[in-house]
């Protein structure tokens, strides 16, 4: 027998074994393409409603802004994460029992708190920043938070959740300094990115 | 030159000792059913390679309770993640040598 194969086949095993046993890898693309079309469905939605389509496309200044916009954007803006999420929890569930792997072990609870973390200090900024007016700020705050929470979580998935982590801080942070054209941003980073990265990971690991 | 094949730790000679360090060496803890799970190995030879590398001191254990079930926790010890780490060096350099 050769043994230099034994020895790579044993580095290799050890390598596949720490993979397996610390990274969540059941995470599917699917979940990710999803939740970007819901996202630009969403933001359609909301620039149908709230931008004047005289003049620019993409014009700054809303029509009118009552309350009640602010509710239509919030309510739009919370039925995109549900049906992401619902849609994640499917096409992963799905993917796991394809491969025979535990969907809730301590990788996916390693995950979750490390994602959670940012995500819901960013959720109660975004809160603060809502009382107190600051609407413009609000979407690219959700992009940093939202980014900073993929970086975050990415020590226990797929590498490609970092580099789509730091895309959304980017975005988010640019996002400041044009602060109105937070949709547009918003619509990029959580739609078309989320289609990119998600398809990008679909090919790569599931086909 | 010694021979690097001396430097491979007898220890992980055998692929479940091996898996089982390789896991331990990626997280802090491991429960005996995920490393059951992970190499897809029945519970007696898991427990009597467990022992073997706990008299080795490379691994230590520790007994709880989740509600009324026992769950036991294995953990690398500082010798252990050691002897991993000149395990594979020596793996390397066999690796290198023999082109």
């Amino acid at each position: 027998m050769d043994s230099k194969d034994q020895y790579i086949n044993d580095i290799s095993e050890i390598k596949n074994i720490m993979e397996r046993s610390s990274r969540f890898i059941s995470l599917s693309g699917l979940s990710g393409v999803f939740a970007g079309l819901y996202a630009l469905v969403g933001a359609w939605l909301v620039f149908d409603r709230m931008y004047s389509t005289e003049g620019f496309i993409y014009s700054r200044a809303f029509k009118y802004t009552y309350s009640s916009d602010i509710v239509f954007m919030l309510s739009v803006a919370i039925g995109v994460l549900v049906l992401a999420i619902a849609t994640g929890i499917f096409f992963t569930t799905r993917k796991a029992r394809k491969e025979e792997r535990k969907i809730w072990d301590n990788t996916t609870k390693r995950l979750l708190v490390n994602l959670l973390i940012p995500l819901i200090t960013g959720g109660i900024i975004c809160l603060i920043l809502l009382d107190k007016n600051q609407y413009l700020m609000v979407p690219p705050a959700t992009l940093v938070f939202y980014g900073l929470g993929l970086v975050n979580a990415s020590h226990h998935t797929f590498r490609d959740i970092r580099y789509l982590g730091i895309t959304q801080i980017a975005l988010g942070l640019i996002a400041f300094m044009y602060l109105g054209y937070g949709l547009l941003f918003w619509a990029i980073g959580f739609g078309i990115m989320h289609i990119i990265y998600g398809a990008s990971m679909y090919f790569k690991y599931e086909k | 030159m010694k021979n690097p094949i001396e430097k491979l730790d007898k220890a992980f000679e055998n692929r479940v000792r091996l898996g089982v360090m390789s896991a331990l060496m990626a997280n802090e803890f491991m429960d005996f059913n995920s490393l059951k799970e992970l190499l897809n190995v029945t519970d007696g030879n898991l427990a009597s390679h467990l022992k073997a590398l706990e008299n080795a001191e490379y691994i230590s254990m520790q007994k709880e309770f989740i509600g009324r079930k026992p769950n036991t926790k294995y953990k690398a010890t500082k010798v252990g993640r050691n002897a991993f780490g000149k395990h594979l060096e020596a793996l390397e350099e066999l690796i290198k040598n023999n082109n």
